[in-house]
């Protein structure tokens, strides 16, 4: 790993503890809108791809990249069929408001 | 090892892939009309994997000679077994649906979808690759492919608004558990330095790193996540409700017997030097569990709500064989599983059989009432079912649970036994209301539309497995159950 000016693995690991805590919390707190759900979630899988990335790069292992590409190409695959979902449910209720996701309970 | 041998170690993936590739272009090319011929074809697709998977079966393969592509997958007794129960299920649901899918009354959208026994065909693949998983990478290729598949199955009545809330649902969470765990196994590649099994278990070896640790934590709770154990159990109820009854059979069946594989060779396998660290939490979870899934299920009237908490209840009976963590336990569980899945499968066959005249379907207890009189036939199978449920002898229920005991009292647990013991009592009661309301109140006759006959076929044949006809098959199931344990353990 060539000089980064006293940036260690910590820091990277840090933003990507930011990230996911993020996208968690986007997950959770979000009362508007399903869209912002399914931004968070590509929110996690960034934070793990930067985890994946800063190991591999500290540690001179290619797995840690092989793994991020894998990662990058599923999660094109799940936003692809989370939108579809969302349009056929949009179709269904004409609203995509988290809060009237709510037609179970119980 | 060369290619061909790894070839011919994945070879049920291979057919299902190719299968499943060819039915997508008959599907593209003949249309909805084709549905029939093509869930015709992927039932035997998977009965011919099942097939290929007889004689590792027979010999409990185990050890170095199953490892396929390096260390990235491995067939061994473990992976076969719980494959087997996968591909037996999957054929139990493919039969089941296009007799249901083929009244109108489901969402004005009458007959079946050709996509539909496809997508479960790649859900089985994702599910296959899963158990024979032996790095992180696999694993979590095959927990997409199952996952997307069934994000697709939950919606797949596209009119139905319940079905596609259901899909909604499964997808935000789903998709949150992918994240979580995915976390963790960044974690975990981090403080080990591979992402292989065996060298992450070596890697992981002593004293635990902060790190790992959170690593395995966020790395269990994805898992719990995808067995609905609780306390990541809230999505289950919504999505067995909304999902067509036929999806629901299939997410009470297989996905679970693939998920909680994968727990076990994950939790064993992974962590087995460190049991210490999380023997505490899937005990915790388990009993949770068993005692969430009791006390949930008293309130529902649906009865398709009821059997999720049913579902969140026996796999808590499931996690505490995995919680003893040594052979006897991983074995039990297993067997736990073979019946747990005949069992689940025949009572969602037995409420897809509850019809009225015009075909509607009935999920209430208010409508079952004086079930007994109309269709004493199918009133006796679920009667018999719910019993089996409960763990009541003579039935093969009550074998499921004396083994899951028996692991745990021989492993020193009889306190985390006799909670469970108790919890289950307590779920006795919603099973024993079945009786009640089917048998003593007062008839309402709504349900007196006639079944069809794959639906009668797979509910006798469940019912034949839990009856105490099942005990003939005990021996066998147990030899294959703990062939697949031994090699679980062979590792450590």
């Amino acid at each position: 790993m060539s000089d980064l000016g006293g940036i260690g693995i910590e820091h990277f690991l840090v933003v990507g503890a930011i990230l996911f805590v993020l996208g968690v919390l986007g997950i959770f707190l979000n009362r508007k809108n399903v869209i912002v759900i399914l931004m968070s979630v590509e929110l996690i899988l960034l934070a793990v791809n930067i985890n994946l990335v800063a190991f591999s790069a500290f540690m001179n292992d290619l797995t840690g990249q092989v793994f991020a590409m894998l990662v990058l190409t599923v999660a094109a695959a799940e936003a692809a069929i989370g939108l579809a979902i969302l349009v056929i449910y949009f179709r269904n209720r004409g609203t995509i408001a988290v809060d009237d996701v709510n037609r179970m309970k119980g | 090892m060369d290619y061909a041998t790894s070839f011919a170690l994945i070879a049920p993936e291979l057919l299902l892939t190719a299968s499943g590739l060819i039915l997508l272009l008959v599907a593209a090319f003949g249309g909805d009309k084709m549905a029939r011929p093509i869930a015709v074809l992927a039932a035997a697709t998977l009965f011919g994997a099942g097939f290929m998977l007889v004689p590792g079966l027979h010999s409990g393969v185990m050890g170095l000679d199953t490892y396929a592509f390096g260390t990235l997958m491995r067939a061994d007794a473990f992976a076969l077994f719980a494959k087997a129960m996968i591909y037996l299920a999957a054929i139990g649901c493919l039969m089941i649906a296009p007799a249901y899918f083929a009244t109108a009354s489901n969402g004005n959208e009458s007959g079946m979808r050709a996509e539909y026994p496809i997508l479960v065909l790649f859900a089985v693949l994702g599910m296959s690759i899963m158990v024979s998983a032996s790095d992180f990478m696999t694993l979590y290729l095959g927990l997409e492919l199952n996952s997307l598949a069934a994000y697709v199955l939950a919606s797949v009545l596209r009119n139905d608004g319940r079905s596609s809330e259901a899909g909604l649902k499964y997808f935000v969470l789903g998709a949150l558990a992918s994240g979580i765990l995915l976390y963790g196994m960044s974690l975990l590649y981090g403080f080990s330095g591979s992402t292989e099994f065996g060298a992450v278990r070596a890697g992981l070896s002593g004293e635990l790193a902060t790190g790992a640790l959170f690593g395995l934590v966020f790395v269990l709770a994805g898992l719990a996540f995808k067995i609905a154990a609780v306390p990541f159990h809230m999505w289950t109820p919504d999505v067995y409700e909304g999902a067509p009854t036929p999806v629901t059979a299939f997410f009470a069946t297989a996905p679970k017997v693939a998920a909680v594989a994968l727990t076990a060779r994950v939790t064993l396998e992974v962590f087995g030097e460190q049991s210490d660290a999380w023997r505490q939490i899937v005990m915790f979870v388990a009993l949770a569990s068993i005692i969430v899934g009791a006390l949930g299920a008293i309130g529902q009237n649906n009865l398709k709500r009821l059997l999720a908490y049913s579902s969140i209840n026996n796999v808590g009976f499931i996690l505490l064989g995995l919680a003893v963590a040594n052979t006897a336990g991983a074995s039990a569980m297993m067997v736990y599983l073979f019946i747990y899945v005949a069992m689940s499968l025949g009572s969602f066959v037995a409420l897809l059989m509850l019809r009225g005249e015009d075909g509607t379907l009935f999920e209430t207890f208010d409508d079952i009432k004086g079930l007994a009189t109309t269709q004493p036939v199918i009133a006796w199978c679920l009667a018999a079912l719910m019993f089996s449920l409960a763990g009541i002898p003579p039935l093969l229920g009550f074998y499921g649970k004396f083994v899951i005991f028996q692991a745990t009292v021989e492993a020193g647990l009889v306190a985390f036994g006799a909670i469970a013991i108790a919890a289950s009592v307590i779920g006795a009661f919603y099973y024993i209301k079945f009786v009640k309301v089917m048998f003593f109140d007062d008839e309402v006759g709504l349900v007196k539309g006639k079944s069809d006959l794959s639906h009668w076929v797979v509910l006798i044949i469940t019912t034949l497995i839990i009856s105490p006809l099942g005990y003939l098959l005990t021996p066998s199931i147990t030899d294959l159950a703990n062939k697949a344990a031994e090699a679980l353990f062979l590792v450590g």
